[in-house]
């Protein structure tokens, strides 16, 4: 068994190009906020942006996109926001308790046992 | 598909698309913490609806620990990979199974990836206890409720659970259980003992005036 290790991204200029040299993330995006198109792709549009369109047809989870376009989650979350602002897409956000590290309420636990046993 | 590990080879090829419904509007995270070959894609896939998929997240150096630059000047940037399924759990949840490397760098991301998390499952291998003892302690760091699951193979050591439980000493109320990661209902038992163990907890805490 080959054991992962953290690799070189090998090419930075790519996602530099890709992101337009951004780097500031939009932080309200989790790995499981999930995303859904509001339109189809349209010709001229940035090749990412319509991978993305294309995706998430379907809501998908940032991290799903992120697989889907091999890129790493902080570069995706670059262009989920260009295509936030222009409501091209939604983004449906997980529930977030006030304190950070606080447990859910029992209820919202309760269902995610139900939905485990169900299996 | 018994025979999943963590090689990213055996993962690479992309899945057909199962897409989630129209509905699903609730993103939930489990992480499932353990050393290099554990098994923790084995148990993610043994209860995904997807074929594990991996992707990465770029850590800057300062995440690495290092705060000199090079000496040309450009920041160095190294990537963290991880591995995810996902269960959807009913017409509005969804749950994903994060696949989290135990190896310290990692630790960095952890606020950025898993902030949020309901809980963790460490994932143990008897021949290798002491790659948990770093685990157990971030997590208690993070003060992220878990789990730990002894993931059986057939050529280790049958140290009893309890003797695991002295060895990484674990409190009374950590739940440890044996877990046979490539087999669905071992790997669905695992995580509904971790949903209860969250759900007791929060019980309790509701309880308390």
């Amino acid at each position: 068994m080959t054991p992962r290790r953290p690799v070189d991204t090998g090419d930075p200029d790519r996602l530099y190009m890709i992101t337009g040299g951004r780097h500031r993330v939009d932080d309200s995006f989790d790995l499981v906020t999930l995303i859904v198109s509001e339109c189809e792709p349209v010709p001229g549009m940035q090749s990412e942006h319509r991978r993305i369109l294309e995706v998430c047809r379907h809501p998908a989870a940032v991290v799903e996109v992120a697989a889907e376009l091999d890129l790493p989650v902080t570069v995706v979350k670059i262009l989920l926001s260009d295509l936030l602002a222009t409501r091209k897409i939604t983004a449906r956000h997980p529930r977030r308790t006030p304190t950070g590290a606080a447990l859910p309420e029992s209820a919202l636990l309760k269902q995610v046992l139900d939905g485990l046993q169900n299996l | 598909m018994d025979s999943k590990t963590s090689d990213p080879a055996e993962i690479s090829a992309p899945p057909a698309r199962t897409p989630l419904g129209q509905t699903v509007d609730t993103g939930l995270k489990i992480v499932v913490v353990g050393g290099f070959g554990v098994g923790k894609t084995t148990l993610v896939g043994s209860v995904s609806e997807i074929r594990p998929l991996s992707t990465e997240e770029i850590m800057t150096q300062a995440g690495v620990g290092i705060d000199e630059l090079p000496e040309d000047g450009r920041k160095v940037t190294t990537t963290v990979a991880f591995d995810f399924g996902r269960i959807t759990l009913n017409d509005h949840m969804v749950l994903y199974l994060f696949g989290a490397p135990g190896q310290e760098r990692f630790w960095f991301l952890w606020d950025r990836l898993f902030s949020g998390t309901l809980g963790a499952v460490v994932l143990v291998d008897t021949r290798k206890l002491a790659d948990s003892w770093y685990a157990i302690d971030r997590l208690e760091h993070h003060r992220t409720p878990f789990v730990v699951a002894v993931n059986r193979f057939d050529d280790a050591p049958r140290h009893s659970l309890e003797q695991i439980r002295k060895a990484l000493s674990l409190g009374d109320d950590i739940p440890v259980i044996d877990c046979d990661a490539r087999r669905t209902p071992s790997g669905k038992d695992v995580l509904v003992t971790l949903v209860n163990h969250l759900y007791e907890l929060s019980l309790a805490r509701e309880m308390t005036p």
